[in-house]
């Protein structure tokens, strides 16, 4: 089988931009990558990190990189994390107040080093080949326009959530700051890019649960049925699973308006497919569509590599201090300046 | 008309088979006992795991005659009230150390301040499995998963065993293995945060737990834990209580992430403009 795989990849990277419209199907999966009601087995532990970017970058002409291109990037990740993880200079300097500048949690003024990140050291290979950007379809691997509608949300949500103001209340801080949810979407499965991109999926009768290790985020999938009423919109959707051969099909729909991904609405529609290929892998499928907010759908393509460790607690609620001090941050900052919290 | 609603609804489920309502169950799983479900327990001890009286609240203060409710709770009238309990401990007492057993009592009377549950905190073990709130139980071939709607905790139990947990948690690290047809999870690895119920009552880090789910047919289980923390505790004790099935057609594990419903709380006096 796994030459089949191979062949099929060699035979794929010849026509890539065939491929990117028409995603490689191969070999069903082994008796023994079944469960006992004759289902793919998707259980197990998993990581989607990759370092393969959702969107291809507009420099990278095709789908499909060539070994040497992929080694060329690995080898790139590989050797910025080695200089990172070099012991610190014990005679440094503090950083400049205010911070140095740079953004993200590992910028500024100093959150995590190297040594707390893991995002990743591979690109995505999928079907054999070695991809450069998660969306596969449109053929440019770029997410579509955004819709008129989008801009004018944006717009309004802007006025809140950047400059000064986006301190005033909790409500304005991202999800992940909140600890509502992880720091990348959790419907699709997109890897966050940062740490902690691993995944627990138990599979029975009538359901699917998918475990993510941030913030200990179970998705129960339920096999068949309806979805829930329209004004019952819980954090991840609402997920309604079922078998088309041997492809698990996910349905997702009632996300709530503040879980948006890359920009969607209320109005999200996220179908993902689960095929076991092999021991070590599931290839992920997602299509992502909302037409108040993409002018068209888009699909894309994850690997999840199978792992031997175990996923532990990430309780972050219980030590979420960096809320507390990032608001009362704010309210001090505005003593200094003079302009005294409004009572 | 309401009536007649009423009637008709009701002879809709008097009249669907069980195969109907829901999908077939095999009664085992690899051999065992099918524990997949959405289980809750019906009783009162997220209040107190012990037997006790209905109160007019969860927190009080000194009255003119009797105590009463505390400010912050009065507002809440009946619905603050706490219902009476038959206990879920063995010989209804729990052998606290002396040191401990003040504590309980501190953590009684601060209640408000102190019940990690407040904060919408990890429930720990075994408090998570009689909270006031369903959990579905994921058995496969191999594995078993027990999510919480309660916060969204969850728990893996390891089926095989790795070993001392590496770092403590709220939920602990739980293996389990089965004794015929008892499922037993030993679980260890706990912080010393979590509380068992709204009545103060707690345990230290070395707290170990050994939980038996007994099913007793398709719909219900019996739940047995023995508790074990020589921080807290002179001797080990046991809880026990029968766990339900929810058996509508529509069952199915909700969300209560209630994170976001004590940001008020934990973060509302740090706003620009505080909510009067």
């Amino acid at each position: 089988m796994k030459r089949t795989v191979i062949g099929f990849a060699l035979a794929a990277l010849a026509a890539s931009t065939l491929a990117a419209q028409t995603p490689a199907r191969t070999a069903q999966p082994s008796a023994g990558l079944r469960t006992p009601d004759g289902k793919p087995d998707l259980q197990g532990t998993w990581t989607n990190a990759t370092i393969t970017p959702l969107q291809r970058p507009p420099t990278v002409k095709n789908l499909v990189l060539s070994e040497a291109e992929a080694a060329r990037m690995e080898g790139a990740v590989v050797e910025r994390r080695d200089r990172l993880n070099r012991p610190s200079d014990p005679n440094r300097p503090a950083p400049p107040q205010g911070g140095d500048g740079s953004t993200g949690a590992a910028g500024n003024v100093g959150g995590y080093n190297n040594f707390w990140l893991d995002p990743g050291e591979r690109v995505a290979v999928v079907d054999g080949q070695r991809r450069s950007s998660l969306i596969i379809d449109p053929p440019d691997g770029r997410i579509p326009a955004r819709t008129p509608e989008f801009l004018a949300r944006q717009k309004e949500r802007a006025k809140q959530t950047t400059g000064r103001g986006q301190y005033d209340h909790p409500e304005y801080r991202p999800l992940a700051e909140r600890c509502l949810l992880s720091f990348g979407p959790t419907t699709p499965l997109i890897p966050n890019y940062f740490y902690n991109n691993n995944l627990q999926i138990v599979q029975t009768l009538d359901h699917v649960m998918i475990l993510m290790e941030m913030v200990h985020d179970a998705r129960i999938v339920r096999i068949g049925g309806k979805h829930v009423p329209k004004h019952i919109r819980p954090w991840m959707g609402d997920s309604i699973g079922h078998w088309e051969g041997d492809t698990l099909v996910v349905d997702t729909t009632n996300f709530p308006p503040l879980q948006n991904f890359q920009g969607s609405s209320e109005n999200l529609h996220v179908v993902e497919r689960f095929r076991r290929v092999d021991a070590n892998t599931i290839n992920y499928r997602f299509t992502v569509n909302d037409p108040t907010t993409f002018t068209a759908p888009f699909t894309g393509e994850i690997p999840f590599r199978a792992m031997d460790e175990l996923i532990y607690e990430y309780a972050c609620h219980e030590g979420n201090y960096a809320l507390a001090n990032v608001l009362s941050g704010a309210r001090n900052e505005e003593k200094r300046l003079g302009t005294k919290q409004e009572k | 008309m309401a009536l007649a609603t009423a009637v008709v609804v009701a002879a809709g489920f008097w009249t669907a088979s069980p195969a109907e309502t829901q999908s077939a169950r095999p009664a085992r799983i690899a051999g065992k006992p099918n524990m997949n479900g959405i289980w809750q327990a019906l009783n009162t001890a997220n209040y107190n795991i012990v037997s006790h009286p209905a109160k007019a609240a969860l927190a009080f203060r000194p009255g003119p005659v009797v105590p009463v409710p505390a400010a912050s709770v009065v507002a809440f009238g009946a619905v603050g009230a706490v219902p009476a309990g038959v206990g879920i401990v063995e010989g209804d007492e729990i052998p606290y150390l002396p040191e401990a057993r003040k504590k309980q009592q501190e953590n009684e009377a601060n209640w408000l301040d102190r019940d990690p549950e407040i904060k919408c905190y990890l429930p720990g073990v075994p408090r998570a499995n009689y909270m006031a709130m369903p959990f579905q139980i994921l058995h496969s071939d191999k594995a078993v998963f027990l999510a919480y709607e309660y916060a969204g905790a969850v728990r893996n139990i390891l089926l095989k065993d790795p070993g001392p947990a590496p770092v403590d948690s709220w939920m602990g690290q739980s293996v389990g293995a089965w004794e015929g047809d008892t499922f037993v999870v030993t679980a260890t690895g706990f912080n010393d945060q979590s509380w068992f119920d709204r009545a103060g009552n707690h345990h230290s880090d070395k707290l170990k737990v050994v939980e038996r789910y007994t099913m007793q047919g398709s719909d219900h289980m019996w739940y047995e834990a023995t508790i074990e923390d020589p921080l807290t505790f002179s001797k080990p004790w046991k809880m026990r209580f029968p766990l339900y099935r929810h058996i509508n057609p529509d069952a199915r594990l909700n969300q209560f992430k209630c994170v976001e419903f004590v940001e008020e709380l934990m973060y509302g006096k740090f706003r620009k403009t505080p909510v009067q």
